[in-house]
C-alpha cells in the first residue's frame, strides 16, 4: 500500500487528536517499549509505534482504518512503560471515538459492535444485564452458536442472571441523557 | 471502619462468589460495608470506547450517589470499575474546569475528600494483617498459590496508586498472613486478554493460556486473583484453552477472598467454591484442608 505523507511539519490530524483528549503525539521517539509490551500486538496490523507514528503524519486513512485501533485491550501497560509520558492507551481510545464519530466501518467490526451493544444495554437497564447483551451481541454479529454450551454451563452454576435488575436505571438513564445533551453542545 | 461499596455489574452475577466471600471476610475483619443505593454500571471499556464524556460521568455520578449516603471512602472490587473511577477521579482532580463541567453534567458537587479503595488495599495494613494472622483457623500453608493482579489493578501507575506497578505484592502478603504458601512468578501483571473473551475470543485463549502455563510451570496448585473478568477468563474457559493448546492445567482459580475465608474456617461451600468451573476440592483436601 502507498500513502501520502502529508509533507506540513504539524500534522492536522494529530492535532485533532490533541484537541479533542488533551493528549499529545509528538513526544514519542520511537523506543518500541509501548510495542514490547503490548500483549496483543502479535496480532495488529500496526503496531502500536507504528500507529503513533502513523498519526503523527497524519495518515488518517491508514490510521481509522488499521486492525490495531480495536485490537488494543486497553490494558494500558504501554502508557504506564513509555518513557516520554505519552499515554498510548489513551490515544487508541480517541482514536476509536474518532473512528466511530466518523462512521468508518471497523476492521474488526465485532468489537465496536460489543461496544455498542454493551451501551445500549446499560442505558436501558443501569446495571449490565448480561445475557441481553449476549442476545443483542449475537444478533448483531449473527453469531449464534458462539460460546453456547459455556453461556448453558454459566446459567446452571447461576453465574448468569435470568432477569434484569432495575435498581440503577432511574439513576443511570438521567446519566446517559445529560451526557447526550451536553455532547450535543 | 464503615465503606461505601460498589460490587459493580459482574459481582452481581458472573462473580457472585467474589461478592459473596468478601462480605463474609470483611464482617469478620470488622470492616463495614454499605452498598451504594441504586449504583449502577461505571461504563467499564465500552464507555471510554465510545464517550470520553459519558467514561467520565458514569462512575463519577456513582461517587455522588455515594455522597449522599454521607460517605466519602468507597471500596471497589472489581479492578475495572476501580480503574474507572480512579481515572475519573484523576481527571477532574487535575483539571478544574473538567470538574465544573462534570459536576454540572452528572448534578451534583463532589468533595475533595474521596476516596476509591480496592479491598486489598484495606485489608494490607499491618493493623489488617494482625487480625487477618489471628483469625487463622485453617492450615493452609500446604497450598501453593501464585497471586494474579491483572492489568487494571496497578496500571497506569499515577492514577491506580496501588503497590509497586510491575511486580506488586499486597495479595501476596495477605495470603501469608492468612497461612497461604504464595509463590514468585512473572505474570503478576500480564493480561488476560479482558473483554475480548465475547468478540475475539482467541485472543483471550492464547494470553491466558500463557498466564496457565506459566502458573503451572512455577509449581502453583492454584491462581488467586482479584477480578471477575480474570476469574472468567481463566476459570470458564480454561477447559477450551486446554483443548485448544493440547495441554492439561485443572488449576482452580481462588479469589483472595475465597483464600481469606477458607483460613477463617469458612466451608467452601459457604464460599461458593461450587460456582467454580475447574474444581479445588481435590487440591485444597491435598493440602490438608478439612473440606466439609
Amino acid at each position: 500500500m502507498k500513502f501520502d505523507i502529508p509533507m506540513e511539519t504539524v500534522s492536522e490530524f494529530a492535532d485533532i487528536v490533541k484537541e479533542t483528549s488533551g493528549l499529545g503525539v509528538d513526544l514519542c521517539y520511537q523506543c518500541q517499549k509501548c510495542t514490547s509490551g503490548c500483549p496483543v500486538s502479535y496480532a495488529m496490523d500496526y503496531t502500536p509505534a507504528q500507529l503513533l507514528h502513523a498519526t503523527q503524519l497524519g495518515l488518517t486513512e491508514l490510521v481509522l482504518n488499521s486492525k490495531t485501533i480495536w485490537l488494543c485491550a486497553s490494558c494500558q501497560t504501554c502508557t504506564t512503560r513509555c518513557p516520554q509520558d505519552v499515554d498510548l492507551a489513551g490515544i487508541m481510545d480517541e482514536l476509536r471515538i474518532i473512528a466511530q464519530r466518523r462512521k468508518i466501518k471497523a476492521k474488526i467490526p465485532e468489537v465496536p459492535a460489543f461496544y455498542r451493544s454493551s451501551l445500549t444495554n446499560i442505558s436501558l437497564f443501569g446495571r449490565m444485564y448480561e445475557l441481553g447483551l449476549i442476545a443483542l451481541l449475537k444478533l448483531t454479529t449473527r453469531s449464534f452458536s458462539k460460546d453456547l454450551g459455556l453461556g448453558l454451563k454459566m446459567l446452571a452454576k447461576g453465574k448468569l442472571n435470568i432477569l434484569p435488575s432495575f435498581r440503577g436505571t432511574l439513576a443511570a438513564r438521567r446519566i446517559f441523557s445529560q451526557v447526550k445533551g451536553w455532547e450535543k453542545k | 471502619m464503615r465503606y461505601a461499596y460498589y460490587p459493580g455489574c459482574s459481582l452481581h452475577s458472573t462473580a457472585k462468589e467474589y461478592d459473596h466471600s468478601l462480605r463474609a471476610v470483611c464482617s469478620r475483619l470488622d470492616i463495614q460495608l454499605a452498598e451504594v443505593k441504586s449504583w449502577f454500571c461505571c461504563g467499564s471499556t465500552p464507555a471510554h470506547s465510545v464517550s470520553s464524556l459519558l467514561a467520565l460521568a458514569l462512575p463519577l455520578g456513582n461517587l455522588a450517589l455515594m455522597q449522599k449516603m454521607s460517605l466519602t471512602e468507597v471500596v471497589v472490587p472489581c479492578p475495572s470499575c476501580f480503574s474507572r473511577f480512579k481515572s475519573a477521579l484523576y481527571k477532574v482532580e487535575n483539571e478544574p474546569e473538567l470538574r465544573q463541567k462534570m459536576e454540572a453534567v452528572i448534578g451534583s458537587t463532589l468533595g475533595n475528600e474521596i476516596k476509591v479503595y480496592h479491598p486489598l488495599e484495606i485489608m494490607s495494613s499491618e493493623y489488617q494483617l494482625d487480625k487477618i494472622a489471628s483469625l487463622r483457623k485453617e492450615e493452609l500453608a500446604g497450598l501453593k498459590v501464585v497471586c494474579y493482579y491483572g492489568c487494571l489493578l496497578t496500571r497506569p501507575p499515577k492514577v491506580a496508586r496501588f503497590d509497586i506497578c510491575e511486580y506488586p505484592e499486597t495479595m501476596d502478603r495477605i495470603l501469608k498472613a492468612a497461612g497461604v504458601t504464595t509463590l514468585d512468578w512473572s505474570y503478576k501483571t500480564d493480561c488476560c486478554g479482558a473483554s475480548f473473551a465475547l468478540t475475539k475470543t482467541d485472543i483471550v485463549l492464547k494470553l491466558s493460556n500463557e498466564i496457565l502455563e506459566a502458573a503451572k510451570a512455577t509449581g502453583a496448585d492454584g491462581i488467586a486473583v482479584a477480578c471477575p473478568l480474570c476469574h472468567l477468563n481463566l476459570d470458564a474457559r480454561q477447559n477450551e484453552i486446554e483443548t485448544s493448546y493440547g495441554v492439561d492445567y485443572k488449576l482452580p482459580i481462588l479469589y483472595f477472598t475465597q483464600l481469606l475465608g477458607l483460613s477463617f474456617g469458612l466451608s467452601p461451600r459457604e464460599l461458593l467454591l461450587r460456582k467454580h468451573f475447574v474444581d479445588a476440592t481435590r487440591k485444597l483436601e491435598e493440602a490438608g484442608l478439612h473440606a466439609r
